[in-house]
């Protein structure tokens, strides 16, 4: 009887002491895990805030050192003077020339690039077999990781004898080869956003205008298309982003020639696309790596290298503006 | 082979015969159809006539195959890549699936209304006047007319005439699933189907639903599809039992649902399974 009763205290008191166990084991391990918690946020927030701490950095170090030149010579003369000679003894620090022929390098391979890339992104998302896509999709997207000196390489030895040849020029180096082999760089950014944009039109849409009596050419016209307009007009946007922003290809393909890319016809600039040009990136990659450090020179390439970054902003912005809409209008919010 | 050939050409004419004296013309004469999804069969050996005018109802569990014959009468089944039909579905005296009929012409015939409202991310009146546009008006008073017609047939006009030229996706979910009857109206079909049209909806929008079915009967033939067999009941002349692919019943509504024919047809109206 004794026995048995001991029996039951002992059992008790296991349980208890069990039970006190698992507690203090439940406060360690709760501890321990608000203690990982509370790290691992951190650690992540530190690098979030690291990438932008970078980009602010970056952004202040080209300002700084772009300010003196600004002070010196005045923004006016960089965005509208006709005549860059940092170093001469009548300097000249307009930038113009670089400005347009980086706009006109961009906008001739936007030319090509969009409606070869818009028409692939509609064949990949409503006409290709399935087997098709699927091999299409993979090329396209070597397309955008070679690397651009090779593709500049391309230009030089294969589109630039074509071009002085069909066009009967000495040098075949000029915006428009530029222009080529930069729309071929524009494509893989095109055609995947603008396909993205495509797919994200519900099937529902598709199967409404077939119920109508639709074909499917007329239902990709009126239908599908103008339903993924936005996200097609933010490939774009995002190819132009991309082209702007070249600078070995451009280097290389565009023979680099200081002047304005324009003939003057009854007092408008008409672009001159089979002249050598030199665009903003080039110019820097070119004049960087010789200018005397701290010197006004050194200064106004830092302008024009923030010229380039307001461009590729606003047009990364405007890119993303359209994206956001793309998919609210698609009710994805 | 050829007696059970013989033996279908000799029943063929006596059906006719029986719809002749039945005085109602069939809007679809469906002679044994069978499909395949790959090789699934989803339909098998369909025969029955779909009376003109009138509403007929679809009622059969999930997956017996009342969606693909809904969607077989318009051919929006050949969406899917791996279709594969046999027999004919008579409409006018042609077989749909012959090479005589035109997809364009038979789809504008035959509306079709989704489970889903379907609206496109357009205006009111542009949604409305999509279809006439694609076949080719383009005199603006005429589609004005047209829009006008079709969203009062819908019984939406009242509602939306302030705001045509708004997003019809700003409309409530019965608001745009009469918008898009009002877009199959204004195409002129004779024959409407309706793919379970109220199951995405509340039940006062299902109701308004409902009586806009009522009065677009007495011009246009409706084929519905529903889950739901109180509202067959309610909204039916004919209703069809399909189960595994089959029509198991066709018959006048009030008939079926008080006296079915067919066991499992009670046992399933009666809740005993599905």
């Amino acid at each position: 009887m004794s026995s048995h009763a001991n029996k039951t205290v002992s059992h008790d008191e296991e349980i208890k002491n069990l039970k006190k166990v698992t507690k203090e084991k439940l406060t360690q391990r709760s501890f321990k895990s608000n203690v990982v918690d509370y790290v691992m946020a951190r650690l992540f927030t530190l690098f979030g805030s690291i990438a932008i701490i970078i980009l602010a950095l970056i952004l202040f170090f080209l300002v700084r050192e772009a300010i003196p030149a600004i002070r010196e010579i005045g923004l006016a003369e960089f965005l509208f003077g006709q005549r860059w000679y940092p170093s001469s003894s009548d300097p000249g620090f307009g930038a113009l020339p670089f400005i347009l022929s980086s706009l006109m390098v961009t906008t001739g391979a936007l030319f090509i690039a969009i409606p070869w890339g818009v028409f692939t992104a509609i064949f990949i998302a409503e006409i290709a077999p399935r087997r098709v896509r699927e091999t299409l999709k993979p090329v396209i997207e070597t397309l955008a990781i070679f690397p651009s000196v090779v593709l500049g390489f391309i230009a030089l030895v294969i589109i630039a004898p074509i071009t002085a040849q069909v066009f009967n020029l000495s040098n075949g180096l000029n915006a428009f080869t530029a222009s080529v082999i930069l729309s071929v760089m524009a494509l893989p950014t095109i055609i995947s956003i603008a396909e993205d944009a495509l797919k994200s039109v519900p099937r529902a849409h598709r199967e409404a205008a077939y119920a109508l009596g639709a074909s499917r050419w007329e239902t990709i016209r009126n239908v599908t298309l103008p339903a993924a307009m936005s996200g097609i007009f933010a490939g774009m946007m995002l190819g132009f982003g991309r082209a702007v922003g070249e600078t070995m290809t451009v280097l290389m393909a565009a023979g680099n020639a200081i002047d304005m890319p324009v003939t003057e016809f009854f007092g408008v600039w008409l672009p001159e696309f089979l002249q050598s040009v030199r665009s903003l990136t080039a110019n820097i990659a070119i004049e960087g790596s010789d200018v005397p450090w701290g010197s006004l020179h050194y200064s106004a390439l830092f302008v024009t290298a923030i010229i380039l970054f307001v461009i590729t902003f606003i047009v990364n912005l405007t890119a993303d503006f359209l994206m956001a809409r793309q998919r609210r209008k698609m009710g994805h919010e | 082979m050829s007696i059970k050939a013989q033996e279908v050409q000799t029943k063929q004419p006596v059906n006719s015969n029986q719809t002749l004296n039945d005085k109602s013309r069939p809007i679809f004469d469906v002679q044994d159809l069978n499909l395949w999804y790959g090789h699934d069969q989803a339909l098998k050996n369909i025969t029955f006539q779909i009376p003109e005018h009138g509403v007929t109802a679809i009622i059969g569990p999930s997956g017996c195959g009342k969606s693909t014959f809904l969607k077989s009468l318009n051919r929006m089944v050949e969406l899917v890549p791996t279709v594969k039909t046999t027999g004919k579905v008579m409409y006018h005296n042609t077989d749909i699936f012959s090479h005589e009929m035109n997809l364009v012409e038979l789809r504008s015939a035959v509306g079709m209304v989704f489970q889903k409202p379907n609206p496109f991310p357009k205006s009111i009146f542009d949604n409305v006047a999509f279809g006439a546009r694609m076949h080719g008006i383009k005199n603006k008073k005429k589609l004005r007319e047209l829009v006008e017609k079709s969203l009062r047939e819908a019984a939406l006009w009242d509602e939306v005439k302030e705001r045509l030229h708004e997003s019809a996706l700003g409309l409530s979910g019965g608001q745009q699933q009469r918008l898009c009857i009002a877009r199959c109206l204004a195409v002129e079909p004779e024959v409407i189907l309706m793919d379970e049209p109220t199951s995405a909806l509340d039940p006062s929008s299902t109701l308004k639903l409902e009586n806009l079915i009522h009065d677009l009967k007495k011009q246009y033939s409706l084929i519905i599809v529903t889950h739901n067999m109180q509202q067959a009941h309610r909204i039916s002349d004919k209703t069809a039992f399909f189960l595994n692919g089959e029509v198991i019943e066709f018959d006048l509504t009030t008939q079926m649902f008080t006296r079915p024919a067919d066991h499992r047809t009670d046992d399933y109206i009666n809740g005993r399974f599905g």
